[in-house]
């Protein structure tokens, strides 16, 4: 019986608290690794088509974007649910697109400009119509490598 | 008498941060980021003003059209095809080497021409291009194994070359028309 009373007085000991510094320090690393920060809010509801051809994009400091689709419930109210492009934070117009490339291209060094893509994030139930808008800008502008972002999958 | 006054060892806490850093490590490899997938394409530059039309002297059979209308219907060669056939038919096309005579004379010459309209859905655009890019990419495969005895990604650089050499990716399209209206 003196046993059990002894051991019961004394009870377990204390765990180590060292290696919480190093578990905290984990997570920390795991979550800077995996966010990826997002640089612009969406205005447009975007559910990109699927493919299975599809390449990795390499250079993502090279990238532009433009997003294509019907604006977010929110907006909807004052702007419809027809098909727009966002360039950025804001709705654009087609004809601002050569602009919005003129500026992308100044932040980036000179020799960098060959290798820009211009990435064309459009929803699934977008019309050709806008697309090849788009398009005809990009050439005017002559950025022509273009990519259309995709999902992986098959029909 | 003397081992129950100490009690219980303390754990030794000194294999702790390998642990934490095998986890850690162990992360870093599993995860993937958010990356961006997508079909890269090279848009053609605007034509010169005073450029005259040259397009006159590719021969016909060398050329594949591909015409997507408002309805998202495809007509290839003048028939209407299925979306589902469009793989195969590309690479009959290609891979004729001559054979028969309305087809390709060789990959090489090969030119496939799309042509969509305004009206057409962007998701069947993609899954048109997708199979395109697909049939090239099966070509090169089998020339790959056939010449190499290795897939296509795992050939070097310069074998890679060679066989997009054979198998150029010669994608037209024409400039845009509307005949099914926007809607």
């Amino acid at each position: 019986m003196s046993k059990f009373k002894k051991n019961g007085s004394k009870g377990m000991p204390a765990i180590s608290t060292a290696s919480l510094p190093d578990i905290v320090f984990m997570l920390l690393f795991f979550f800077m690794v995996t966010t990826v920060m997002r640089e612009t809010t969406l205005f447009v509801s975007v559910v990109t088509p699927k493919a299975t051809e599809i390449k990795k994009m390499e250079k993502k400091s090279l990238v532009s974007y433009v997003y294509i689709g019907s604006p977010v419930k929110r907006m909807q109210t004052s702007y419809g649910t027809a098909a727009r492009i966002q360039l950025n934070d804001a709705f654009a117009e087609v004809s601002e697109i050569q602009e919005f490339i003129a500026t992308e291209r100044e932040a980036k060094d000179e020799k960098e400009i060959p290798y820009m893509t211009t990435s064309i994030k459009a929803d699934e139930t977008v019309k050709m119509g806008i697309i090849t808008d788009v398009k005809q800008e990009l050439r005017k502008a002559n950025a022509l490598k273009i990519n259309y972002s995709t999902r992986k999958g098959t029909y | 008498m003397a081992s129950k006054r100490r009690g219980l060892p303390e754990i030794n806490a000194g294999s702790m941060a390998d642990i934490a850093f095998l986890l850690l490590i162990f992360f870093l490899v599993t995860t993937t980021m958010d990356v961006d997938t997508g079909i890269s394409r090279k848009l053609p530059p605007m034509p010169e003003e005073d450029q005259p039309e040259d397009d006159s002297q590719i021969n016909a059979k060398n050329i594949y059209v591909v015409l997507i209308n408002s309805n998202n219907q495809l007509l290839v060669e003048g028939e209407l095809m299925d979306i589902s056939q469009l793989k195969e038919g590309a690479k009959r096309f290609i891979n004729n080497n001559g054979v028969r005579e309305d087809l390709s004379e060789n990959p090489e010459k090969a030119i496939i021409s799309l042509q969509n309209d305004r009206g057409t859905a962007y998701k069947t655009y993609i899954r048109v291009q997708n199979e395109l890019a697909s049939a090239y990419n099966e070509l090169r495969n089998e020339s790959a194994l056939e010449k190499f005895g290795e897939r296509f990604i795992d050939l070097n650089k310069s074998q890679q070359k060679e066989i997009k050499k054979l198998f150029p990716q010669k994608i037209s399209e024409a400039e845009p028309k509307n005949i099914g209206g926007d809607s």
